[in-house]
């Protein structure tokens, strides 16, 4: 009864994306071609003035105001990136059957933002539960930005959402992979959202930890391998991909992005908030083996480096050791543009390195005006875009907090 | 509170709800989730704004009354006469 799809080869046919300077796909390339941060400051009730990515983008173009009301901030840039994924992807849903398709959204964290907020409302009536909303509990649920979704888009197939911090968002591209070739679903929209920009206590904790980071311009303050990094940029953010597999985009003549090629995910097993390089090593030599690929077959690795020195230098030396004879192997980092997108990051990040597949161009990493010499890869571009010769596989490596790392490989689509 | 402020309070919170409501051309006996695009939640919005407006709390077994905007106003106004 059960076809076996387990070998089936799965591409990427569609991107939606809610970026701190973008709003799709091709004004969010033009901006990491140009070096161009878009990170502002907000203030927050409780931590006072903060830099932060902020996503502008049309919010009722899907959906009308007292839905995204009603909704969280992270449903409202999950139905804007889904839909955006679709019509990219020209899925009318002939092709395919809303019972058929699968909604995997990963998140760093969710309802952090909204349970803040209630409880500062009824702050402000003497911490009387009864006006604590009924919201909250819809707006809380996990599953909640999936489920925004899926009720947008009238999607009947299953919905749900994958934590595994900040590598959630890779996490659910391998979910949207792995539900293909099992054969539960014949079209997956899968990636990442975030609306941490939206928590007081996320921008706290950061601080607590000496990993908040500030500058006098926040377009300079997210400074992944600079000597002169103070931390993190929390950014909000959403960036969602349909995925299908190789026979039926073909059959549709679908545009293609790219093949996910291999993929990995691991764990520490050791610190609640330290990185561990070896580990991550382990994680990138394991969707190597599953790519069937050599390092030097790795042409952009887009690292996750997040402007910590600690977590910068951890991942330098992982990608080091294994990319240690690759001189085709080039290396780059977005968070410099874009903060921090959390659950977002790794699928946003590779979003924006995509194109290279077409244009042959690294995006440079920004912000290094004095790179940390142990975060000196060979290879490493920063802050002007590099042309290269060529580009045939693209990594992306996205790790989290508790130790949960994460590896995409994606190739370009050939027969 | 006349029954006119009353009447402009319920539309107040309903559009608030919902700025795209149209409340031009309602019939105040009609029900008002018959004529607006409102759910149950969006219901408890109005008793939940009432209550933060004026300390004023509905009880479960009066919301149908609280059904158009008529009756809206009949069960208010008595409740709402100090203000």
């Amino acid at each position: 009864m059960f076809e076996d799809m387990t070998h089936q080869r799965v591409v990427i046919t569609g991107v939606g994306l809610a970026a701190p300077n973008a709003a799709s796909l091709p004004e969010f390339r033009h901006k990491l071609l140009n070096g161009q941060s878009e990170i502002c400051e907000i203030e927050h009730r409780y931590i006072g003035v903060v830099p932060a990515g902020i996503c502008k983008f049309p919010e009722t173009k899907y959906r009308k105001k007292k839905e995204n009301k009603r909704g969280t901030r992270a449903g409202c840039l999950g139905v804007y990136a889904a839909n955006e994924a679709v019509n990219d992807a020209g899925i009318d849903f002939t092709e395919y059957k809303r019972s058929r398709t699968g909604v995997y959204v990963g998140l760093t964290e969710h309802g952090t933002v909204e349970t803040e907020n209630e409880v500062y409302n009824i702050s402000q009536y003497g911490y009387d539960v009864d006006y604590w909303t009924h919201h909250h509990n819809p707006r809380t649920v996990l599953n909640n930005p999936a489920g925004e979704i899926t009720m947008n888009l009238s999607l009947t197939g299953p919905h749900y959402a994958i934590g595994a911090a900040c590598a959630a968002g890779n996490a659910a591209l391998i979910q949207g992979v792995q539900m293909l070739r099992l054969g539960e679903v014949d079209m997956a929209l899968c990636g990442g959202i975030s609306e941490s920009v939206g928590s007081f206590g996320i921008f706290a904790s950061f601080k607590a930890q000496g990993a908040l980071a500030h500058h006098p311009d926040p377009r300079k303050a997210s400074r992944p391998f600079d000597m002169d990094r103070t931390g993190i940029v929390i950014s909000e953010g959403a960036c969602l991909y349909c995925l299908e597999t190789l026979d039926r985009a073909l059959a549709r003549k679908a545009k293609i992005y790219g093949e996910i090629a291999g993929y990995a995910m691991n764990s520490d097993a050791r610190d609640f908030v330290m990185p561990y390089g070896p580990r991550q090593a382990e994680c990138v030599q394991l969707a190597l083996e599953r790519a069937a690929l050599a390092p030097q077959d790795i042409h952009i690795v887009n690292t996750h480096a997040t402007g910590t020195r600690q977590g910068d230098i951890e991942e330098c030396r992982a990608l080091a050791g294994i990319f240690r004879d690759c001189p085709a192997t080039w290396f780059n980092n977005t968070k410099g543009m874009i903060g921090h997108a959390m659950g977002a990051a790794g699928v946003l990040e590779l979003a924006g390195n995509l194109s290279a597949f077409n244009d042959g161009v690294v995006h440079p990493s920004i912000n290094v005006d004095k790179l940390d010499t142990e975060c000196d890869l060979p290879n490493l571009v920063l802050n002007e875009a590099r042309p290269v010769d060529r580009v045939e596989a693209i990594m992306n490596t996205s790790f989290g907090m508790v130790g949960v790392n994460s590896v995409i490989i994606v190739k370009k689509y050939t027969a | 509170m006349t029954r006119d402020a009353i009447k402009d309070v319920i539309i107040e919170i309903v559009q608030d709800i919902d700025e795209d409501a149209e409340t031009v051309n309602l019939d105040a006996d009609e029900p008002l989730r018959d004529q607006l695009d409102l759910d149950s939640m969006d219901f408890l919005d109005i008793v939940m704004e009432l209550r933060k407006r004026y300390k004023l709390q509905v009880p479960e077994e009066d919301y149908p009354e609280l059904a158009s905007l008529n009756s809206c106003v009949n069960y208010l106004e008595p409740k709402l006469k100090d203000l």
